[in-house]
């Protein structure tokens, strides 16, 4: 979704950027003396952060950094926003740059709201007048009140948190450094941040977010960039690269050993999503006729036996669920070995974004259940006339 | 949704040259580089400046005189222990303003110096989250410092006309040079050890303990001539005085000493003065010049390091 008619011009211009640290595990004079030469080497460890990033960022775009823990993307943050420098290549940036990296960093626990503001707005880089002339816009966004000539360390946490924002999108940006801060403060206040946002967009503004939310990205963003050990993965549409990101996620779980499980008399060994046609398929369109396929495997041969399936948000609501048991459905007596039984859905109203399919099975309702979470995926597309998880015809009355 | 209109925003940002961020550090595309950066930054270090001072005194109830109070024990201490006890006095007229004016400019220099090699860890919060040209941070402390000093200089000025001590008042210009020299050896030194500090962080407890010793390496509580007859009794050759005179300290020391004690005779000076402020000044600017390439090399590993 861009707003703008036109691209604008590159504001951010990543070329070729490495940064590699050297985490050393001594840090004082003593014992750099004592670790000197030779053992020294084993007190330093070499790690790539950021590994050879290509990257422009076009004005008036939402860009949404993703990836797992530790694969950079704060730190490519900090390199676009000029805190670090790279080891290799090099990092071009315009216009006046302001970062909610941490709300509050510049705060000063002993003065007032008031003096903080100041101190705070120019260090985003406001002149006292520009500040005088906002000041009261401020202190209504952060809804702080008559506290606002209290010394900080009184505040509450939220208070803290309020006014650090307020002081943050009052300034003028023209790029918006967003690290992993929206989650603060309470519901209502969290909406008036994401409308604040919404409303930097339509301005021509460009914000750079790192998130570990999908759903954030999402919904605030244009276009998504997955990082994986600092190397960049995709860069693209950003459904697409929630999806991406779900597969890079997917892959580092299969290095991991899966937990031991105590063996269940039957159980769901995986989950197919079938289009219409019978064939499996990643991506349904709204409407459509689906079909999910839980194969189970049974131990020993079985004269009842129970299924169920949910789909899920990448958040983890759930948006369709039904049993065995609710169909009123007696399934047959099952053999020892694999065995699958498919559910149909008839018209598959979700909204566009990823699903998460998980099935259960057992031999009574409810006893000794097998449950796979997140056996399978798929992308609803197709409708962009509404956002939400459920898909409906909308018109103009 | 409504679609407000980009174009002026996308044609000045079109028109911004860029700004580059390498292994080198970071380039402006103006003229002035650093020096317009920091001027362009002033209000940010005006700012710093006062919340240092404004939060040092904060919830205390002589709150602004601590900053009087700290100098003025100091000086009670050696006047009597060292002036009285000692009889260091007897050979010193006017031995108070004699003592202070020193002991004024010393404390100005080894604060600056203190201050600001702690001033980049002290501000990480800032330093780790956004950028800012971290330049600004030691400067704030010598800003700071040098706020204590102006007010220690109006008490010195006080005491020096209540005394009579005052020399002629085109003497009293020796202030600027002075205050001068020592003010861009203070940058130059606090500069490096605030990048220095945030790799090691031992730097602020030697340089804590180099302070402390370095003041009596410069005749602050004693006189220049002391040291020089004492060198001639001891049989010292000469180049050991002018190494010792040379010092851009004990020079900063005995040009501000001129500009508020009257009582001198050009013997309690060492000669061309002046000429050696000079020397120690370009010398000054040139290490601060080094201490800034170091300063600017170190830093883009800051928000790492702490």
């Amino acid at each position: 979704m861009v707003l703008s008619p036109q691209p604008g011009p590159v504001v951010v211009c990543v070329e070729g950027v490495t940064k590699q640290f050297t985490v050393r595990k001594d840090n004082t004079l003593k014992e750099r003396v004592v670790h000197a030469g030779r053992r020294g080497r084993t007190h330093k460890q070499e790690y790539v952060a950021v590994d050879g990033v290509d990257l422009e960022i076009q004005a008036g775009t939402t860009v949404g950094l993703l990836g797992p823990n530790g694969s950079g993307k704060s730190t490519l943050l900090k390199l676009i926003g000029g805190i670090v420098s790279p080891t290799e290549g090099r990092v071009m940036t315009r216009g006046r740059m302001a970062a909610l990296l941490e709300l509050g960093a510049g705060f000063h626990p002993d003065l007032s709201g008031r003096e903080n503001v100041y101190l705070n707005a120019s260090i985003m880089g406001m002149t006292r007048a520009e500040t005088t002339e906002r000041f009261d816009d401020i202190l209504d966004f952060s809804g702080i009140g008559d506290f606002i000539d209290t010394q900080v360390k009184f505040y509450s946490s939220g208070m803290f948190v309020r006014l650090a924002f307020a002081v943050a999108v009052h300034t003028d940006p023209d790029v918006l450094l967003v690290d992993e801060v929206l989650a603060v403060g309470d519901e209502a206040f969290q909406r008036k941040c994401m409308e604040r946002i919404a409303k930097f967009r339509k301005e021509g503004r460009t914000i750079v977010l790192v998130s570990h939310s999908a759903a954030q990205v999402q919904e605030l963003c244009d276009r998504g960039i997955v990082l994986k050990d600092g190397k960049m993965v995709f860069d693209g549409n950003v459904n697409e690269a929630v999806s991406a990101l779900r597969d890079v996620l997917e892959g580092r779980r299969v290095g991991e050993k899966p937990p031991p499980e105590p063996v269940k008399p039957i159980e769901v060994t995986r989950i197919e999503v079938l289009g219409d046609d019978g064939e499996r398929s990643k991506v349904v369109p709204v409407g459509a006729r689906m079909r999910i396929r839980v194969h189970v495997r049974a131990r020993q041969p079985m004269p009842t036996w129970a299924t169920g399936f949910s789909i899920d948000t990448p958040m983890g609501q759930m948006v369709l669920a039904s049993n065995t048991e609710r169909l009123g459905i007696d399934l047959p007596a099952i053999p020892a070995g694999d065995s699958s039984m498919d559910y149909v859905i008839e018209t598959a109203n979700f909204g566009a974004g990823q699903y998460f399919v998980n099935a259960n099975v057992s031999e009574v309702i409810d006893i000794d259940t097998h449950v796979l979470m997140q056996g399978a995926r798929f992308t609803m597309k197709g409708n962009d006339r509404n956002l939400g998880t459920v898909a409906a015809t909308i018109t103009a009355a | 949704m409504e679609i407000l209109d980009t174009t002026d925003r996308f044609a000045r940002l079109a028109e911004t040259p860029f700004k580059t961020t390498d292994a080198q550090g970071l380039s402006l595309p103006v003229r002035g580089g650093k020096f317009r950066e920091i001027y362009d930054r002033r209000d940010l270090l005006g700012l710093l400046v006062r919340r240092d001072l404004q939060a040092r005194y904060r919830d205390s109830v002589l709150g602004f005189l601590w900053t009087l109070i700290r100098p003025i024990v100091q000086f009670l201490m050696y006047y009597l222990v060292l002036g009285q006890f000692l009889r260091a006095a007897e050979g010193i007229p006017q031995f108070a303003i004699f003592l202070f004016a020193g002991l004024t400019i010393y404390s100005f220099f080894a604060e600056a110096v203190q201050g600001a090699t702690s001033s980049i860890l002290a501000n990480a919060g800032l330093v780790k989250k956004i950028y800012l040209p971290r330049e600004i941070f030691p400067l704030a402390s010598v800003g700071a410092a040098g706020f204590m000093f102006l007010v220690q200089c109006v008490v010195l000025l006080s005491g020096a006309i209540i005394f009579q001590a005052l020399p002629e008042p085109v003497e009293m210009l020796w202030f600027f040079p002075s205050v001068l020299l020592i003010l861009v050896y203070a940058l130059a030194f606090g500069i490096l050890l605030s990048a220095l500090n945030v790799y090691l962080r031992d730097v602020q407890y030697v340089t804590d303990v180099v302070m402390m010793l370095a003041m009596w390496g410069s005749p602050i509580v004693y006189s220049w001539t002391m040291v020089s007859e004492a060198f001639k009794t001891l049989g010292l050759p000469a180049w050991a005085l002018e190494v010792y005179t040379n010092n851009p300290i004990t020079l900063g020391v005995l040009g501000f000493r001129k500009a508020f004690w009257g009582a001198g005779t050009p013997a309690d000076y060492p000669d061309d003065l002046l000429l050696r402020m000079l020397i120690a000044g370009i010398i000054g600017v040139v290490l601060l010049y080094i201490s800034h390439r170091v300063f600017t090399r170190l830093q883009g590993n800051f928000a790492q390091e702490m």
